[in-house]
């Protein structure tokens, strides 16, 4: 139908005019533009290169990433795989990057948790409770990051030492060494039960989307939380009872002058995840806070109209259009939170920032390690934007 | 009728106006209404209160009861006693000039401080809507050019003050400020190339935008501090609070030309098809019509990026620039303040937090005037 209502004569294309050589030409006048805009740009390029060059060869600076295979001989207070001053630079910066993603990742956790509470209690009836979340936004968000961490890591250094250790709850120890949590002693039955779990989630997961394509054909329900409840909990319970229940819970000890076992986490990066996750936290309470206005009062009485039960409405009404506004800010604060990792450098925590620094300081490479870091942090920012653009587009509105 | 009505009136006294309960009105109806309105908000309520009120008793006896305001001499033992019971704003009373003003000789602090009143009257000149004209990049050119006179000196009989000696607010000042004034125009330019429809320019424009906005500012300010010195001829040497500020500059380039963009983009269609009709040319079209409006757009947005390099300024720190949080930090690196880190912070915070919050609450205010107004 539409077919026939086009002019066919919109259809026909421009004529075809002849390049001039003038001014007045709109293409020549582009091509000029161009031409200057990237020699203007390609020469200070090229000054830049050439000096750079000249000055490596007159202060005989290696240049090329040789240096990486060779020995760091710098100490790593921190590491999740193996690690001695002896590897390679190339294992120093792997480390780093460890410690980084580390710190980020549980960093956008606990900030998206803490987050959201913060951002619903700002829209809470209860006035005290959404004055409190207000003056936290406020003072968290205009406070320089890096301040805030200088903060925690005084007051960190400031607390008693391992033998006045303040003692909040059994089993967990804060001093000027660190916080100490209990831990369970890991073993192969609770790598086995792990798997498990990610296996049975992977599976659940489509047994959910093909419930729901079969309900959409035939308008039958089809419970899924008898499989989930199966693969997600009784699987790896009876594969982790099968392997001997083992389960030993390793409590930290005061011993000598510092304490012995349970889960460690240093003064650094306690400070640096505190101050992380404390900050981005004031930021996605309101993004929250936005997300959740943006769904109009009408949307939750239909919801109730239709008879749905709350839970209901929350999960199948509200959220998923609060999660489209929610989700673009938050792919940026996720992003922040690992660029923003990097401040580590300021409270000695060795991320890739502080490795690859010291490394450039060690070798005289400046460029190289500049390079590392910025690569680093360029294929992070694009695979988390590349996943929430994906997740965005599956959430998105389906105009039709 | 009428009759009716007047022996109805006549027999019932009419019943005098009742006021609503006084637990429905009132203070007393408020708190019932947004403070105890169940048991669960009772809950929180009480305990809340109770959480503020020890917090606070804890904090008043800290910062001020068991406070020491001043030590003769720096004889820190009387605050080294207090640790953890009380404050020792002693060390404030010391280093409240170091902080403010860092290494600038003491005798000629009165130009910094000068500097830091022009700034906050150029802040508050800004936001005045009566002076956004074009004569206010006239005053931003003549303000900024006064304060570089009265940094440096060498004039007008003031000594000159090489920029090694610079230090403390006015330096967080210069560089958030003189960072703004110049990556605005290069924000324009970028924002302006990424939405031409020249394929070369555009493809530059996102290349920067993209770049930049990949990185953490840290890796820049890096850049500019170890990588830059080889970028340039030999003999040629560019001061490092400079090559500072060059980078926060194009990092703030970066954010700024997409905080313009979506200015941009939120103009109709009708204002660039119309501009083009009246045979307008594209800088005459863009100077004249696109502009104007898209920068009024995106005044609030602008502020607040604004806020974010304030904040930001303080990462060079880790470069070794002496602006106020280095100059905080510096202030307790002498053996007899060590220690004193949480009392310096606050008061760096503090002042961090009145430039910030006057910002935030300036921008909210502006962007729910614009919504009032209906212009955008």
């Amino acid at each position: 139908m539409s077919q026939t209502t086009i002019d066919p004569r919109s259809l026909r294309a421009p004529p075809r005019r002849p390049l001039r050589l003038s001014w007045s030409d709109e293409r020549v006048r582009a091509i000029v533009w161009q031409v200057l805009v990237v020699g203007i740009i390609g020469t200070i390029v090229w000054w830049l290169w050439s000096n750079t060059v000249h000055n490596l060869e007159v202060r005989r600076i290696a240049t090329g990433f040789g240096f990486l295979g060779r020995e760091a001989g710098l100490p790593i207070a921190e590491n999740l795989i193996p690690y001695s001053p002896t590897d390679t630079y190339f294992r120093a910066l792997l480390i780093g990057l460890l410690n980084t993603l580390k710190v980020a990742v549980v960093g956008i956790v606990l900030a998206t948790i803490f987050g959201t509470l913060i951002g619903i209690a700002r829209l809470s009836k209860n006035w005290l409770l959404s004055k409190i979340a207000g003056v936290y936004i406020e003072v968290i968000r205009d406070l320089p990051l890096l301040l805030q961490l200088l903060f925690w890591y005084a007051i960190l250094q400031g607390l008693p030492g391992p033998r006045q250790a303040l003692h909040p709850v059994g089993g967990v120890f804060l001093s000027n060494r660190g916080l100490k949590l209990p831990w369970i002693e890991w073993q192969d039955a609770h790598s086995y039960a792990l798997l498990a779990f990610a296996l049975g989630a992977l599976f659940t997961w489509f047994y959910r989307r093909d419930a729901i394509r079969k309900r959409i054909l035939d308008g039958r329900p089809r419970p899924v939380w008898p499989v989930a409840l199966g693969c997600l909990l009784v699987l790896p319970v009876a594969i982790w009872a099968a392997a001997g229940a083992p389960w030993t819970v390793d409590w930290p000890e005061l011993r000598g002058f510092n304490f012995r076992g349970g889960l460690n986490m240093s003064p650094e990066y306690f400070a640096l995840l505190l101050g992380l996750t404390t900050y981005t936290a004031g930021f996605i309470a309101e993004i929250v806070r936005a997300g959740i206005l943006a769904v109009p009062h009408g949307q939750w009485e239909a919801a109730q109209a239709l008879g749905l039960r709350s839970g209901q409405v929350l999960k199948q009404v509200v959220l998923p259009q609060a999660l489209r506004v929610i989700i673009p800010p938050m792919t940026s604060q996720y992003l922040n939170i690992t660029k923003n990792s990097s401040l580590a450098v300021a409270i000695g925590y060795q991320d890739i920032v502080s490795i690859a620094n010291t490394t450039l300081n060690q070798t005289g490479q400046a460029i190289e390690g500049i390079a590392i870091i910025m690569l680093v942090y360029l294929s992070i920012s694009l695979s988390i934007s590349l996943f929430m653009n994906w997740y965005n587009a599956k959430i998105a509105l389906v105009e039709r | 009728m009428s009759d009716i009505t007047l022996n109805a009136s006549a027999k019932v006294a009419e019943a005098a106006p009742r006021s609503a309960p006084i637990s429905q009105i009132g203070f007393v109806g408020w708190m019932r209404a947004n403070l105890f309105s169940g048991w669960l908000s009772t809950a929180v309520t009480l305990l809340l209160a109770y959480m503020i009120v020890r917090w606070a008793i804890g904090f008043v006896d800290w910062a001020f009861i068991n406070a020491v305001w001043s030590v003769p001499n720096n004889q820190t033992q009387a605050c080294r006693d207090l640790r953890g019971t009380g404050a020792c704003w002693a060390v404030i009373n010391e280093k409240h000039r170091f902080i403010l003003f860092g290494t600038y000789p003491y005798e000629e602090h009165w130009r910094p401080a000068l500097c830091i009143a022009l700034f906050v009257g150029l802040y508050i000149v800004s936001a005045m809507r009566r002076f956004w004209r074009k004569e206010l990049a006239l005053i931003w050119v003549g303000v900024l050019t006064l304060i570089g006179v009265l940094m440096w000196g060498g004039v007008l009989g003031m000594p000159y003050v090489p920029q090694e000696r610079w230090g403390g607010l006015v330096i967080t000042l210069i560089l958030a400020t003189f960072g703004l004034a110049l990556a605005f125009p290069l924000a324009i330019l970028v924002a302006l190339g990424r939405r031409s429809k020249l394929p070369a320019i555009k493809a530059l424009c996102v290349l920067y935008v993209e770049l930049i906005r990949g990185v953490p500012l840290i890796s820049l300010l890096f850049m500019a501090s170890v990588m830059f010195p080889l970028f340039l001829p030999e003999g040629m040497n560019i001061d490092k609070l400079l090559r500072a500020q060059l980078a926060i500059i194009l990092f703030a380039g970066a954010y700024l030309a997409e905080v313009v963009r979506g200015g941009l983009q939120s103009l109709s269609k009708g204002q660039y098809e119309a501009a083009d009709a009246l045979g307008l040319s594209y800088w005459q079209k863009t100077g004249f019509i696109i502009l104007p409006q898209a920068l009024r757009l995106v005044i609030p947005p602008l502020v607040n990026t604004f806020i974010g390099f304030f904040k930001d300024t303080s990462l060079v720190l880790i470069i070794g620039i002496f602006d106020l949080l280095t100059a905080g930090k510096t202030a307790i690196i002498e053996p007899a303040w060590q220690g004193f880190g949480i009392e310096v912070y606050l008061t760096v915070g503090a002042i961090y937090f009145i430039f910030c919050f006057a910002m935030s609450k300036y921008s909210q205010g502006l962007e729910a005037e614009l919504n009032r107004h209906g212009r955008r």
